[in-house]
């Protein structure tokens, strides 16, 4: 079996298995590649129509070709879009502009999902992560519970053998589903050139300068490039030596940032 | 240069590190990203960044431990992956924990590799989870064992002390039946026998680490099997009723006559749908949907085959379990099988033996109990028929979990390829 064939296939195989076992189960969408791809191999999945809700967590710091991204594609793909935002902790004021950007992330990310987890009991939630993201990540089962702290137990995680899974979670926990964990990043551009899937302005260059990993608008670096079309974004991606995640403050601040933010229940 | 990144679309072969906690896993891992410069720049300058605020020593074991708790106490905990690439092939690495307590993990890990490097200290020699992750390789199915003497630049890079332990390790695998394709005396420190010779080591003329590598062979293709399609649900699309499901070994093709066990229903094969699509044949590990002739309601867990193939239901099996659970399996616990999308209640019916894991001596006949890492040669008394196999037929099919109150607490094979009558004790 081709590469790109096996993922798919494997992946559609975890959705199918997430959605058969929880029923009450959402799609993270960040509306960046990979979340992107997440949401294509769902449609593809379950013939075109997702039987269930699509989530956004909106902190109010995303870029504006997010906002439109997003309104353009969950209309054209009947999605059912819910969005999460942390209201009370906007109104007390945090944002990126304050100096502490662990809080920022944890307030407006982590606890604008925890919120809209309790108000809508989502018993699974679907994420888009890879392991070859951030080491972290590496560690990182298909199905991964968190308790009603979404704290990770990554010390005592349970076996996963076979493609059995953690198939129930107890009351106030959540589970984790990652179907996209055996990919990498070229994967995951061989596989939107594949398929066709439509992806955010913001990854080709413009001015010599082009997004590779995004989040908010205010803690995202570009990288120097001139790819403009996704085969020369490919092309860039097999002659690099420096990672995906380079741009994104949250990983930068200090040693360990990214794996106290999982700790604490980060996406 | 190739690297990390430049993966491009041919398949990886999984491979597993093993061994005795401090044997030298993390290391040998960290050796094979250095040599085949697989290693981000900024990954490099993570490291050194994070070496730098806690104060240790730079070794290559930090490169693959993730976790603050990991550098801080050196050891790995839990299972993590990562990729290099040789001139032959590409390749992922699963590092595993050494720790007795992280048993569960270490499997987790093992279960998705290909083939293993079991890795040796020559200054410490056989210790207790060398022999245990033998066993588990041997009981995973996992044929293609690399043998790594390491630290021999610890040792003056004595030849007889890599003869003895060479002998001594092949006669402990021999009983797991297990052959390794090579024993090489390595330094996974220094960089000794695994992109290159070196150290004083000229009496060694076989294969580095990166040839035995490469002369690995990649698993047998399922797709000359007979057909197994365990149906995973029932989705109804345009008011057709769809059977989605991984098709786990065989082909199956549109208009074949197929039989649905254990209901032992049988019917044809109407369409092969996919999104927007439909396809003539489908083939192992392809992820699709089944629309049948009639108009049966078969649920999942049931397993499609043609019938000239099809295999036995059960209600009864003999098998090998691997137990996992800090808490025992006592005779009447009410457990779950899962084999494939099929799940079932079931009990064991009896403990035949109960086997150390890391010596294999018989702690006892005919028992009630079975504690955590202990093997167990049980029968296992399911309440309704499910399609359950050999394990050298229908890899998929032949393969179990075990779960009580929603947790998996162990792993079983159906006629394991382990004799654990074997001549060790």
């Amino acid at each position: 079996m081709e590469r790109l064939d096996e993922l798919e296939s494997k992946s559609i195989y975890i959705i199918r298995e997430a959605y058969y076992h929880f029923k009450d189960i959402g799609m993270l969408w960040s509306i960046g590649k990979d979340s992107t791809a997440l949401l294509w191999l769902c449609r593809k999945a379950f013939f075109g129509r997702i039987p269930f809700p699509i989530i956004h967590i909106d902190t109010g710091y995303k870029f504006p070709q997010i906002y439109s991204f997003r309104d353009k594609y969950s209309s054209e793909w009947e999605l059912n879009l819910k969005i999460g935002r942390n209201e009370d902790a906007i109104l007390e004021g945090i944002c990126p502009h304050n100096n502490d950007k662990l809080k920022c992330c944890s307030e407006l990310k982590t606890n604008a999902l925890k919120k809209l987890i309790d108000k809508e009991g989502y018993m699974a939630i679907l994420l888009g992560i890879r392991r070859d993201e951030h080491g972290i990540r590496a560690k990182e089962r298909y199905f991964s519970p968190r308790d009603s702290q979404f704290a990770w137990d990554y010390k005592n995680q349970p076996p996963e053998l076979w493609d059995q899974y953690k198939s129930e979670s107890e009351d106030s926990t959540h589970i984790r589903v990652h179907p996209l964990l055996d990919w990498n990043e070229l994967d995951i551009w061989n596989y939107i050139e594949r398929e066709d899937i439509p992806f955010i302005e913001l990854y080709r260059a413009l001015d010599g300068k082009r997004y590779r990993s995004i989040g908010c608008q205010t803690c995202c670096e570009p990288i120097d490039s001139d790819a403009k079309d996704i085969n020369s974004i490919i092309a860039e991606l097999q002659a690099t030596k420096t990672q995906e995640r380079a741009g994104r403050t949250q990983d930068k601040e200090e040693a360990y940032m990214m794996q106290k933010l999982r700790a604490l229940g980060y996406m | 240069m190739e690297e990390l990144r430049s993966r491009g679309v041919e398949a990886t072969l999984p491979i597993v590190i093993v061994g005795h906690v401090d044997h030298g896993k993390s290391t040998l891992i960290g050796r094979l990203l250095y040599d085949t410069d697989s290693l981000p720049t900024d990954i490099m300058e993570e490291i050194e960044k994070s070496l730098k605020e806690s104060d240790n020593p730079s070794e290559f074991a930090y490169i693959t431990d993730h976790l603050e708790e990991e550098r801080m106490e050196k050891m790995t905990i839990d299972t993590a992956q990562s990729f290099f690439k040789t001139d032959k092939r590409h390749y992922a690495i699963i590092d595993t924990p050494g720790h007795r307590e992280f048993i569960k993990n270490m499997i987790t890990g093992t279960s998705q590799a290909e083939a293993a490097i079991l890795i040796v200290s020559a200054l410490e020699g056989i210790e207790e989870q060398t022999k245990r992750h033998a066993y588990i390789l041997g009981m995973l199915g996992i044929k293609q064992v690399i043998l790594a003497i390491n630290k021999m630049d610890l040792v003056n890079y004595s030849q007889n002390r890599f003869e003895e332990l060479k002998c001594k390790l092949l006669s402990f695998l021999h009983s797991l039946e297990i052959k390794p394709n090579h024993a090489i005396p390595i330094s996974a420190r220094l960089g000794y026998n695994i992109a290159k010779a070196g150290g004083n080591m000229g009496w060694y003329n076989g294969p580095t680490i990166f040839e035995a590598l490469d002369q690995l062979e990649t698993k047998e293709d399922p797709v000359l099997k007979p057909l197994r399609f365990p149906i995973q649900d029932t989705y109804i699309s345009d008011q057709k009723k769809i059977l989605v499901g991984r098709v786990l070994s065989g082909k199956v093709q549109m208009g074949d006559e197929v039989v649905i066990l254990p209901s032992k229903a049988k019917t044809r094969i109407e369409s092969i749908e996919v999104y927007q699509n439909t396809k003539d044949v489908a083939e192992a590990g392809d992820s699709i949907g089944i629309v049948l002739q009639d108009d049966l309601a078969p649920k999942r867990g049931e397993v499609i085959c043609h019938p000239q193939y099809s295999p036995e239901i059960k209600t009864r099996i003999n098998a090998n379990i691997f137990w996992m659970s800090y808490d025992p399996l006592q005779a009447k616990d009410q457990l779950t099988i899962r084999c494939a999308t099929a799940e079932e209640h079931c009990h064991i019916e009896r403990i035949e033996q109960r086997i150390d894991s890391s010596t294999l001596e018989i702690i006892e006949n005919h028992s009630n109990i079975l504690r955590e890492t202990d093997v167990g040669k049980v029968t296992i008394s399911i309440d309704r028929p499910m399609v359950l196999e050999d394990f050298n037929e229908i890899e998929g099919l032949g393969r179990f979990v075990l779960t009580r109150s929603g947790e998996i607490c162990a792993g079983g094979i159906i006629n394991s390829p382990i004799s654990l009558y074997s001549e060790c004790h």
